[in-house]
């Protein structure tokens, strides 16, 4: 579990985070969604202990993240960024292989290769394993990356982990998109804190059990869904007038812009 | 999780792979060095040259006289030299691309092999008065040490924007650098007197000829930091090849990292420059090289590009003793030669991803 309290960061005498309190538990995707510059990287980036903010605290397990050695952390936390440009060429296999630096010496070397492998197959890039990162498509691309943070996280008990994804599908066709956000959510289901930075409305409708949604540094809004992607919300919080749409029995939601 | 998933074929990347491929290597590097130390205005084959050598260590080998005087003397130092500074820079590229995060990266290329000339240069002309008596003897080496150091932390500043290396602008760096070094050195050169001159030229264009044992002991001390650091370098170079924000997510201290690395580079290339002048591309050449054959994985690629590196520039030195025999071609011009082609080629299959992204 991840606590927040009283997290502020300022820029330029400019504040751009002001939340008084986040929790995030394992067992729910939890969804952060809001117009660009809303803050949703920089709280990422505080939760994820990759940015010490101004004021406030972050705890995992009621552990200060500061006080944790970094490789301890690693092993137990990891960041999907939007996009990664490798600076050399390197096969899947390779750059799934690098999750696994900061275990290095904490486990036998068959262990490195079971995650590897078991990483592979759930983000379902196994079939790439041999290919260069750098001549597959954008999407098998980004898969590659998520196996490389599942198997940095291998070996420690699920339930003690955190994964952030910022931005994990923007620039990403329907399908890889989705693939991604199932895996998301299925390690959510088995107890990891699961955090996901997201535009695409829908599917953080489809995916996440909570969203948050922030403006100007701040959470306006946090809760299931359907409750806090009401149209009066996303028109407001966006600017943009927008009629929702339902899909019956579903999760599923559309916005339109109107 | 997906406990259930049947597992593929085992990924198995076993460090043994990578150590016989290293001890292959290290094999042809002896055979490379065998066959330059019989090389030379009197040939020997290597039979003799391994009789020599063992007589040398003191083993009980029946010996020509003046084999042993041609090898011993004449020969194994300067081809040891050649060995340590060609691993020194073939390392030290090396470790500079993976900072960099780009192949293009080199001592020389950046102007840090020139920084450290200028200080060398710098000594020969100003003379050592001004350290401490004790100093004195590493005067030269300090001062292609600071001046390598003064070089790289310049040039990484200059190129890096909010944490991302710009490529251009590091290139751009490297030229205005080795013009600034340059333009130095020419300095110098016009208040130097003849003697001194002829200093200058070796800095200059590189030489292996001035190989003693002192100077070799400096240079294999000075690079002895960024030898030990291999392993832990590696590490953090192979998390760099994400992105510096990804490698700080694995736990790496970044930071850190690219301080310590600029230091040991700088101390060991400065005292390479400080032996035997600026020689150019080794750093390029054979971590590309070794990038080809096995892959950028960086517990690979420091070693091999070192045993590389030593093996081409052992080679250089012989060519260089031999093709104009009695003359001697310095060591940097056939490097040039040899490294500036290849650095072109390089180039021009590299340029859309230098300059397209």
């Amino acid at each position: 579990m991840i606590e927040a309290r009283d997290l502020l960061v300022r820029r330029r005498g400019r504040t751009i985070l002001d939340v008084p309190a986040v929790t995030l538990r394992g067992g729910a995707l939890f969804g952060l969604v809001g117009p660009n510059g809303a803050g949703k990287s920089t709280l990422v980036r505080v939760l994820s202990g990759e940015l010490v903010p101004d004021r406030g605290r972050v705890l995992y397990d009621d552990i200060p993240v500061g006080r944790i050695p970094s490789a301890a952390l690693a092993r137990r936390r990891a960041v999907l960024p939007q996009s990664t440009s490798l600076g050399f060429p390197l096969d899947a296999e390779a750059v799934v292989r690098l999750g696994r630096i900061p275990h290095a010496g904490y486990c036998p070397r068959s262990d490195n290769d079971r995650a590897v492998a078991l990483a592979m197959v759930e983000a379902g890039v196994d079939p790439l394993a041999a290919r260069i990162v750098q001549t597959l498509s954008g999407g098998e691309a980004q898969r590659v990356q998520l196996a490389r943070v599942l198997a940095q996280l291998h070996g420690v008990r699920v339930a003690e982990t955190a994964l952030f994804l910022d931005e994990p599908t923007s620039s990403l066709d329907l399908a890889h998109a989705h693939a991604i956000l199932r895996v998301a959510a299925a390690r959510a289901r088995d107890g990891g804190v699961v955090v996901a930075v997201l535009h695409d409305l829908a599917a953080a409708a489809r995916w996440c059990d909570r969203v948050a949604v922030m403006e100007e540094g701040r959470i306006v809004a946090e809760g299931a869904p359907e409750a806090v992607l009401d149209e009066a919300t996303v028109s407001r919080v966006w600017g943009v007038p927008v009629r929702r749409m339902r899909v019956d029995g579903a999760r599923a939601m559309a916005f339109l812009p109107l | 999780m997906t406990g259930t998933a049947v597992l593929p074929r085992p990924v198995a990347r076993c460090r043994g792979r990578d150590a016989s491929a290293l001890a292959l290597l290290g094999l042809a590097l002896m055979a490379v060095v065998v066959a330059a130390i019989g090389t030379g205005a009197i040939m020997l084959a290597p039979g003799r040259v391994l009789a020599a050598l063992g007589a040398g260590l003191g083993l009980p080998v029946v010996v020509d006289a003046r084999d042993l005087a041609v090898v011993l003397v004449l020969r194994v130092p300067r081809t040891l030299m050649a060995t340590l500074v060609g691993a020194v820079l073939g390392v030290a590229g090396a470790v500079m691309q993976g900072l960099f995060r780009n192949p293009l990266a080199d001592p020389g290329l950046l102007g840090v092999s020139a920084g450290g000339a200028v200080g060398a240069v710098a000594t020969i002309v100003l003379g050592a008065t001004i350290l401490p008596p004790p100093l004195r003897p590493y005067t030269t080496t300090l001062a292609a040490f600071a001046g390598a150091l003064a070089v790289t932390a310049m040039v990484r500043r200059i190129a890096t924007v909010e944490g991302r290396v710009l490529i251009a602008t590091m290139l751009l760096a490297g030229i205005v650098f080795n013009a600034l070094a340059g333009a130095v050195t020419s300095a110098f050169v016009f208040a130097a007197d003849d003697l001194q001159l002829r200093d200058i030229m070796f800095w200059t264009m590189g030489s292996c000829a001035g190989a003693s044992w002192p100077r070799l002991a400096l240079v294999a001390a000075s690079a002895m930091p960024l030898a030990l650091a291999g392993p832990w370098l590696a590490r953090a170079l192979n998390a760099l090849i994400l992105g510096e924000r990804e490698a700080i997510t694995l736990g790496i201290a970044i930071e850190r990292t690219k301080r310590l690395a600029v230091v040991l580079v700088a101390l060991a290339v400065g005292a390479a420059v400080a032996a035997t002048g600026t020689i150019g591309f080794v750093g390029i050449v054979a971590p590309h090289l070794v990038r080809l054959v096995r892959g950028a994985d960086h517990a690979w690629v420091l070693p091999a590009a070192g045993l590389t590196g030593a093996a081409l520039l052992v080679a250089a030195d012989a060519a260089a003793r031999t093709v104009l025999a009695p003359a001697e071609l310095p060591i940097g011009l056939v490097t040039a030669l040899i490294g500036g082609p290849f650095f072109l080629a390089l180039l021009m299959r590299q340029r859309l991803q230098v300059d397209g992204r």
